[in-house]
């Protein structure tokens, strides 16, 4: 039986007792079907928005757990945008965090145990290996059912696992598994066996309680202790491989303890297979948000925020602050500089957002930080900024100028209409557009008409766009477009602020500071080009 | 085991920090050149003097009488003595030359050395053994004779061959047995090497033994692989044993090396009792003051340096001052003040090290720190830093005395008008006191030494560099108050010869 509790009510679908539903698919999904790559926008997007690298930076470290397709996923529904709201926010609940987080510590050990097992060579490893795996993934599993029922988690997510955690738990093959490993472990711990190497002769044999030599050798010279001596241990590499002689030395000694090794054999017969397939599920799934929360903590740490967005589906007006490019904001941070953040709002029928002003002066940076917005609170995470109200968008479509196609200028033009062309076929007026200095290999007159006509094209899709342009006209097309600067600093005009403002276009005011600062006036040129 | 010859109740350690002043007190008082003589050459027992003078000093009297018991036993029994110390130097050489690097080394081949360093120690011991068994009815002091005796029964004939015994199991003729649990994938965990059992050593025992279950393998002639595997057990067995030996050597080598620099200070001490005999210069045992004297009292009190230097005896000083906590000393520059002063502190702390003192007799409470506040001859040309020079070291003195310490102040806060620092020095010096703190104070400044002179309350004495009835300096101190005027004018005339 498949029960989903989606409504996130106080004993929605399962019985107070725990006796209720107890089957659980996805803490990402009520539903729980299979991944959909978002197909050919996602991945312009990944390339113009920078999300390769954001995602490369998320998935760090957990690369066992191929989370790169959940990125890759968007969802359209708002009810799963607001599941994986609620499980965030259980998340960023200090006790079932920790208790998610030792979870994934357990597993991680249990799947480490087991991947040595199957790498080793010996029979006997491999069988202590796997009862090893065994003993992790039963404590694993036992603590998170204590640690959730403690936890009390709000999401519907959580209370499903939750309670399908505890039946796990509760069942009588889980217990009489965990009976028997520990029945096994401590049989293993008892055995005690001497080694005696005598020329090219090895004897195993029980240890029968002989003295400690070293410590009467240590006692014997006691008397003349006086502070710290050198320390002349010498170190051992610890591999986990056995050498053919200590494989040998642990034959004899299952020969010397027949019981205790027999069992051990037979649990890795009748065990082969002890990991539940929804558990293997959670394991995953949870790394994705895990592997977002870790973004959001560097970010956090640096003093930048992260929010819920308010989504809907058909609303245009939207409303963010204190946005960022989450990729850029990584970079610096990792290098110990400030991030400038930036506020937008969309209101009435206002559609189109024209970003012009100097270059370097954050315009490009201010679109991707737009189109990843939307990409990310489409993937029903938490986004950058302090506060968010977004379009739930069916598709974040992008076109930035690629540089690698300058050789044939032609060409290059006629793949930008292809592509553009493509991106309008699949705009709705649900869809996010990303322009970037589009047009950039043609004439200046045709790069305002052609500019002109595809902006109108969007305009009548009724899709938002970001439009980074230096062409001024574009922003004063319609009601639906409005126009936002990058600035510089007043009195230090070549100083560059990333902030972009709404404002009216003003030309190329900037322009000679940010020639001065690159050494491009006429004065500047005519010095170096003279030297 | 220890020495214990320099403290009763703890190791001599010649590394353990000095306090932060001893540099400076070192130089003020020119100890470097009794340090010379001391080590005689040898800059090892340069170094433990050093040590053992400079070290903050303990307000023990035991202390200082146990030393001053052992130094006597030196000073009467020096062949033995040397021969003890002889023994300990051939001994730690003996281990030096065979020393190699254990780094990286295996823990066969550290056991193996360490076995053989053993060995040489164990004959070195025994001979030290027989040394204090034959020499100690010549002894008379507690430390001695309780080294001695420590000798004598902690090697005895029992423990010596039980250590023959150890070094003979250590080569493991009848193999290497080690116990193991099953530690992490099965692999052999908390190895613990064990002594064999009576049916490894011999075929006999074996046959009569009990049947034990047993299983065995033997390595193939040709299995290179396995033979490196095998040793690598074998060494893992080892390796505690290997550590144990080694470390026992650094035990022995660490007691030898203590007896080493504890008699290298008596040694030292010696040294400078023959030079300074030997230059005529008077020499005695000092004593400790009783509790209820807070100052000192000397007669013929020489400064050590200066007879070092001229191999001669020079003149001495008597003071009574045992009720005093202050001491002024006034008069006539290059009248031997310093010198007095320096003499004062060199006797202190030969007293507090056990040592003998260059006077007739020399008396002297003991103090837990002792300070000095000399007058400094560089940058004379700033005299405003200077002053604040001087106030940096005073606060800096301030900051680590304790209330039984010693200061000794020479010409301090002479470098402003002689009001105001006299103005410094009275509190200075009434802070210091009021904290039961002993002042020395060399100075011109009759502004203050007069303020203390009118107090009349017997708590100062008052020193004078005096004159001969000719005007010549007899370098000599006098009991008597401060006097208005000084001797420059004398010291003018004799320099340019126009007395």
């Amino acid at each position: 039986m498949t029960v989903q509790d989606v409504d996130g009510q106080p004993g929605g679908g399962a019985s107070p007792d725990g006796s209720g539903p107890v089957e659980f698919i996805s803490i990402l999904d009520a539903a729980g079907g299979p991944l959909q790559h978002g197909g050919a926008s996602v991945e312009g997007a990944f390339r113009d928005l920078n999300l390769d690298r954001i995602v490369a930076a998320a998935v760090a470290g957990r690369e066992q757990y191929d989370l790169a397709p959940f990125f890759a996923a968007p969802i359209v529904d708002a009810g799963t945008a607001a599941w994986r709201h609620a499980v965030f926010h259980d998340l960023e609940r200090p006790a079932l965090r920790a208790a998610v987080e030792q979870f994934a510590a357990g597993m991680a050990r249990c799947r480490e145990a087991l991947a040595v097992a199957d790498k080793l060579y010996y029979a006997l490893q491999k069988q202590f290996w796997h009862h090893e795996a065994a003993r992790h993934y039963c404590e694993t599993l036992r603590a998170l059912a204590c640690d959730l029922d403690a936890a009390a988690p709000q999401s519907p997510g959580f209370r499903a696992l939750g309670r399908h955690v505890a039946a796990l738990a509760g069942a009588y093959d889980f217990r009489v598994l965990e009976d028997e490993i520990a029945a096994i472990g401590s049989a293993l711990l008892d055995i005690r066996y001497e080694t005696v190497v005598h020329g090219d002769r090895v004897t195993v044999r029980r240890y029968d309680g002989a003295e400690d030599y070293s410590a009467a050798v240590e006692r014997m010279f006691d008397k003349f202790k006086l502070g710290a001596v050198r320390d002349y241990r010498v170190k051992f590499p610890e591999n986990r491989q056995m050498d053919h002689v200590e494989a040998a030395v642990l034959d004899l000694v299952a020969r010397l303890f027949p019981d205790a090794f027999a069992r051990l054999a037979a649990f890795a017969r009748d065990h082969a297979d002890f990991i539940a397939p929804s558990i293997a599920r959670f394991e995953r799934e949870i790394q994705f948000c895990l592997c977002w929360l870790a973004l959001m903590e560097r970010a956090r740490s640096a003093g930048l925020s992260f929010c819920y967005p308010q989504l809907s589906p058909d609303d245009h007006a939207e409303d963010s602050r204190d946005g960022y490019d989450l990729g850029l904001a990584l970079k610096l941070i990792a290098e110990g500089k400030p991030v400038v953040t930036n506020d937008y709002a969309l209101s009435g029928a206002e559609r189109i957002i024209v970003v012009s002003g100097p270059n370097q002066g954050g315009k490009t940076t201010f679109a991707r930080a737009f189109g990843q917005l939307h990409y990310f609170a489409g993937l029903g995470l938490p986004v950058p900024g302090s506060a968010a109200r977004l379009l739930l968008v069916d598709a974040v479509h992008t076109h930035f100028e690629r540089e690698e196609d300058l050789s044939n200028l032609r060409g290059k033009l006629e793949d930008d209409l292809v592509r553009i062309h493509d991106i309008l076929g699949r705009t709705t007026a649900r869809s996010v557009v990303v322009l970037s200095e589009i047009f950039n290999s043609t004439t200046l007159d045709d790069q305002v008409l052609l500019s002109t006509r595809v902006l109108d094209r969007v305009m009548e899709s009724g899709a938002l766009c970001t439009c980074v342009s230096f062409i001024d006209e574009l922003a004063s097309m319609g009601a639906a477009t409005f126009s936002m600067v990058s600035t510089v600093v007043p009195d230090r005009p070549a100083e560059r602020t990333f902030k972009v403002v709404r404002r009216k276009a003003d030309g190329l005011a900037y322009a000679m500071s940010l020639a001065e600062k690159h050494g491009l006036t006429t004065a500047r040129l005519n010095e170096r080009l003279s030297a | 085991m220890k020495a214990h010859l320099i403290d009763r109740d703890r190791d001599f350690d010649p590394e353990a920090p000095l306090p932060d002043e001893a540099a400076e007190v070192a130089q003020d008082l020119e100890l470097d050149t009794v340090l010379d003589a001391m080590g005689g050459g040898d800059a090892f027992l340069r170094d433990m003097a050093r040590a053992v003078l400079l070290a903050r000093p303990r307000p023990d009297a035991g202390a200082v009488r146990y030393r001053q018991a052992v130094l006597a036993d030196c000073l009467a029994q020096p062949d033995t003595v040397r021969s003890v110390y002889a023994l300990a130097i051939e001994a730690l050489e003996a281990e030096r030359k065979n020393y190699f690097g254990a780094f990286g080394a295996h823990p066969g081949s550290i056991l193996h050395h360490s076995v053989e360093v053993l060995k040489m120690f164990e004959g070195v011991l025994r001979h030290l053994r027989d040394i204090a068994r034959e020499a100690a009815p010549g002894f008379r002091s507690e430390g001695f004779l309780t080294f001695f005796h420590m000798l004598e029964t902690e090697l005895d004939d029992a423990y010596l061959a039980g250590i023959d015994h150890h070094l003979a199991e250590l080569h493991f003729n009848a193999g290497v047995v080690i116990s193991a649990g099953l530690g992490e994938g099965g692999r052999g965990h908390d190895l613990v090497l064990r002594t064999p059992r009576e049916s490894d050593r011999r075929w006999l025992a074996w046959l009569l033994a009990p049947h034990v279950e047993s299983y065995s393998f033997q390595i193939a002639p040709r299995d290179e692989q396995g033979a490196r595997d095998l040793s690598e057990l074998r060494d893992r067995g080892l390796n505690l044993v290997a550590n144990a030996a080694g470390q026992a050597c650094d035990h022995i080598k660490s007691f030898l090396t203590q007896i080493r620099r504890e008699i290298g200070f008596y040694l030292a001490c010696a040294n400078l009792h023959a030079t300074l005999r030997a230059a005529g210069v008077p020499l005695a045992m000092p004593e400790v003051a009783a509790a209820t004297e807070p100052g000192f009292a000397c007669r013929g009190l020489c400064d050590t340096a200066l007879a070092q230097r001229m191999k001669g005896a020079p003149v001495g000083n008597d003071v009574a001052a045992l009720a005093q906590r202050l001491v002024i000393v006034t008069g006539a520059n290059r009248g031997g003040k310093s010198t007095f002063l320096r003499s004062l502190c060199q006797a202190q702390l030969m007293l507090q090290a056990g040592m003998f003192v260059a006077a007739d007799s020399f008396r002297a409470a003991l103090c837990d720190g002792l300070f000095t506040h000399f007058k400094r001859e560089e940058d004379a040309g700033m005299k405003s830093g200077k002053f604040d020079e001087e106030l940096v070291r005073m606060s800096a003195i301030v900051d680590r005395i304790g209330p039984r310490s010693l200061v000794l102040f020479n010409e301090s806060f002479a470098a402003t008008n002689e009001r105001e620092g006299s103005q410094v020095a009275a509190q200075i010096v009434g802070s210091l006191l009021g904290h039961g703190i002993r002042v020395v104070f060399v100075t011109h400044l009759y502004d203050f030494a007069h303020r203390y002179e009118l107090k009349a309350d017997g708590a100062t004495t008052f020193l004078r560099a005096g004159r001969n009835e000719d005007g010549s300096r007899s370098y000599r101190l006098y009991e008597g108050p401060p006097l208005a005027t000084s001797y420059a004018a004398d010291l003018y005339a004799k320099v340019f010869g126009t007395a």
